[in-house]
C-alpha cells in the first residue's frame, strides 16, 4: 500500500507529476478536439440541409465512413495519412522530412472522428425548430441576425446541448486511442510507468479513476448548463 | 492490389476474429445486460446500487483502459500464481483474445443493460396489471410480457449498439490479437505500405456495419405491430 502511494505520489520517483501532466494533455486534446468536431460538425450540418446535391452527398459519405469504420482505425488512417501527405507537400517545396506528431495531430484526427456524429447532432436540433418560430420573428420585424440569435439557438440549444455532452463524455474517452500514434496523454503515460515499474493494474486502474473523475465531473456539469438552457420550456 | 491478394488469408483469419469478438461480445453481453437491467430496477438497495455504479464505471471510462487492465493488469497476476502455467486455464489466460472478450461483454453489459432499462420503464403498466391479473407470476409476467415488450421498442437502438459493438472489436489490435485491423497492422508493418491495407479493411468494415443494418431491418419487420 505504501509503496502504491508512493508510485502516484509527487516526489521520490514517483509518477503523480508525469500523470498529472498526461492528464492536462488529455484535457487539452479533448477541448481542441470538441472545437473542431463542433466546426466540422457545423458545416457538415448546413451542407446536409442545405448544399447541393454533390455537397450534401460528400457530407453522407463522410458521416457514414466515420461511423461505420472503428475510430481506432480511422485515427492510424488520418495519422499516417496525414502525416506522409503534408511530408510530400514539404518535400514538393524543398524541405527536409518532417516527424508529424503530438497535440496538433491529436486534435485534429479525434475532431476529424467527432465531426461526424456532430452533424447528426446539428441536423436534429436544427430541426427541432419550427419553421413557424422564424417566421414569427421575422412577422415581428427582426433581421436575420436577430432572428439567429434570439429564436433558433435558444430553442435548438438544449436539443443540441444534449447530444454534445455525450459527444464530450465520448471524446475524453476516445482520446485514450491517441495514446496507440505516442502522443504522451493520459493513457501513453500510464504505459509507461507501468512498463518501467512493472505495476501494470497500480498505474491502469489509476488512469481509470481519472478519466472516471473527469467524465463523472463534466456530466454533472453539462446536465446543470442544460437545465439552465431548458428554462423556457414549459415544465412537463 | 497484388499485396492484398498476397495477405489475403490474413486478412480472411483476422475478420474471423473479428466476428467471433461481435458475435461473442453480443450474446453474453446481451445475456448479461437483461440481469444489469433487471438489478438496476430492484427494489432493493443493495442490488440496485452496485448495478448502477456497475454502470456509471464502465460507461465512465475508456474500454481501451479496461482491456489493458484486464490484459496487462489481471494477466500479469494470473500468471504470478503457482501451478497456472500448468493448468488446462492456461491457454486462455494467455490469449489476449479472451481478455478482449471479457471487456466486450462487460462493456456491452453495461451499455445495452442501460438501454434495456429504459425499455422495461417504458412498458405500459396496464399491460403488467394485466399479466398479474391473468394470475402470471412475476417472472412469468416478466418472461411473456415486460422483456418481450421492451426489447421490441428497442429494436432500432439494437442495430445501433451492434454497429458500436463491431467497432470496439477493433480495440483488441492494440493487444497484439490479429483481428481484421490487426491483420492490417500486421501487412503494414511487413510491406511499409500503408493506405492499401487500412483502406480495404476500413471498407469490410463499412460492408459489415451495412450487413448488420439490413439483418435488424428484416429482424424489425417480424416485429408484431398493431395496424
Amino acid at each position: 500500500m505504501n509503496q502504491a502511494i508512493q508510485l502516484l505520489g509527487f516526489e521520490n520517483g514517483g509518477w503523480g507529476n508525469a500523470l498529472w501532466q498526461g492528464t492536462l494533455v488529455t484535457l487539452e486534446i479533448s477541448i481542441g478536439a470538441f472545437f473542431v468536431g463542433m466546426l466540422l460538425g457545423l458545416l457538415t450540418a448546413l451542407a446536409k440541409l442545405h448544399g447541393n446535391p454533390f455537397i450534401q452527398s460528400i457530407a453522407k459519405g463522410y458521416t457514414t465512413v466515420c461511423r461505420a469504420v472503428p475510430e481506432l482505425l480511422l485515427i492510424l488512417l488520418f495519422f499516417y495519412g496525414g502525416s506522409s501527405l503534408i511530408n510530400a507537400v514539404f518535400d514538393y517545396l524543398g524541405y527536409g522530412y518532417v516527424e508529424v506528431a503530438g497535440l496538433p495531430v491529436a486534435i485534429a484526427v479525434l475532431g476529424l472522428v467527432q465531426g461526424a456524429y456532430a452533424s447528426e447532432i446539428f441536423r436534429g436540433s436544427i430541426l427541432a425548430v419550427h419553421s413557424g418560430q422564424a417566421e414569427a420573428g421575422a412577422a415581428y420585424g427582426m433581421s436575420p441576425r436577430k432572428i439567429f440569435f434570439r429564436v433558433t439557438l435558444p430553442i435548438m440549444a438544449p436539443y443540441a446541448l444534449a447530444g454534445l455532452s455525450n459527444l464530450w463524455v465520448n471524446l475524453i474517452k476516445d482520446s485514450a486511442l491517441i495514446s496507440v500514434i505516442g502522443t504522451n496523454e493520459l493513457l501513453y503515460v500510464a504505459k509507461q510507468a507501468g512498463g518501467s515499474t512493472r505495476e501494470y493494474l497500480l498505474f491502469f486502474v489509476a488512469v481509470a479513476v481519472i478519466y472516471y473523475l473527469i467524465t463523472l465531473i463534466s456530466s454533472y456539469m453539462l446536465r446543470k448548463l442544460e437545465i439552465y438552457l431548458r428554462r423556457w420550456q414549459p415544465p412537463h | 492490389m497484388d499485396v492484398l491478394i498476397e495477405y489475403s488469408d490474413l486478412i480472411y483469419e483476422g475478420l474471423q476474429i473479428t466476428l467471433a469478438l461481435l458475435l461473442i461480445g453480443l450474446v453474453f453481453g446481451f445475456i448479461s445486460a437483461i440481469g444489469v437491467a433487471l438489478a438496476r430496477l430492484s427494489k432493493f438497495r443493495i442490488i440496485a446500487y452496485p448495478a448502477f455504479l456497475f454502470t456509471s464505471v464502465i460507461r465512465g471510462t475508456p474500454l481501451l483502459v479496461q482491456i489493458y487492465i484486464y490484459y496487462y493488469g489481471l494477466g500479469t497476476l494470473f500468471s504470478q500464481a503457482p501451478g497456472i502455467r500448468t493448468s488446462f486455464l492456461w491457454p486462455y489466460l494467455r490469449d489476449g483474445f479472451w481478455y478482449v472478450a471479457f471487456a466486450l461483454i462487460i462493456s456491452t453489459a453495461a451499455y445495452l443493460g442501460e438501454v434495456i432499462r429504459g425499455g422495461l420503464l417504458a412498458v405500459p403498466k396496464g399491460e403488467v396489471e394485466a399479466a398479474r391479473a391473468f394470475g402470471m407470476t412475476e417472472t412469468k409476467a416478466l418472461l411473456r410480457v415486460r422483456l418481450p415488450r421492451a426489447l421490441y421498442q428497442l429494436a432500432p437502438t439494437l442495430a445501433g449498439e451492434t454497429v458500436l459493438l463491431l467497432k470496439s472489436t477493433a480495440l483488441a489490435s492494440t493487444i497484439a490479437v490479429v483481428d481484421l485491423l490487426g491483420a492490417a497492422n500486421q501487412i503494414r508493418s511487413i510491406t511499409f505500405e500503408i493506405y492499401k491495407p487500412l483502406l480495404l479493411v476500413a471498407i469490410i468494415y463499412i460492408i459489415a456495419t451495412y450487413i448488420i443494418e439490413l439483418v435488424f431491418a428484416q429482424l424489425e419487420k417480424r416485429i408484431p405491430v398493431k395496424r
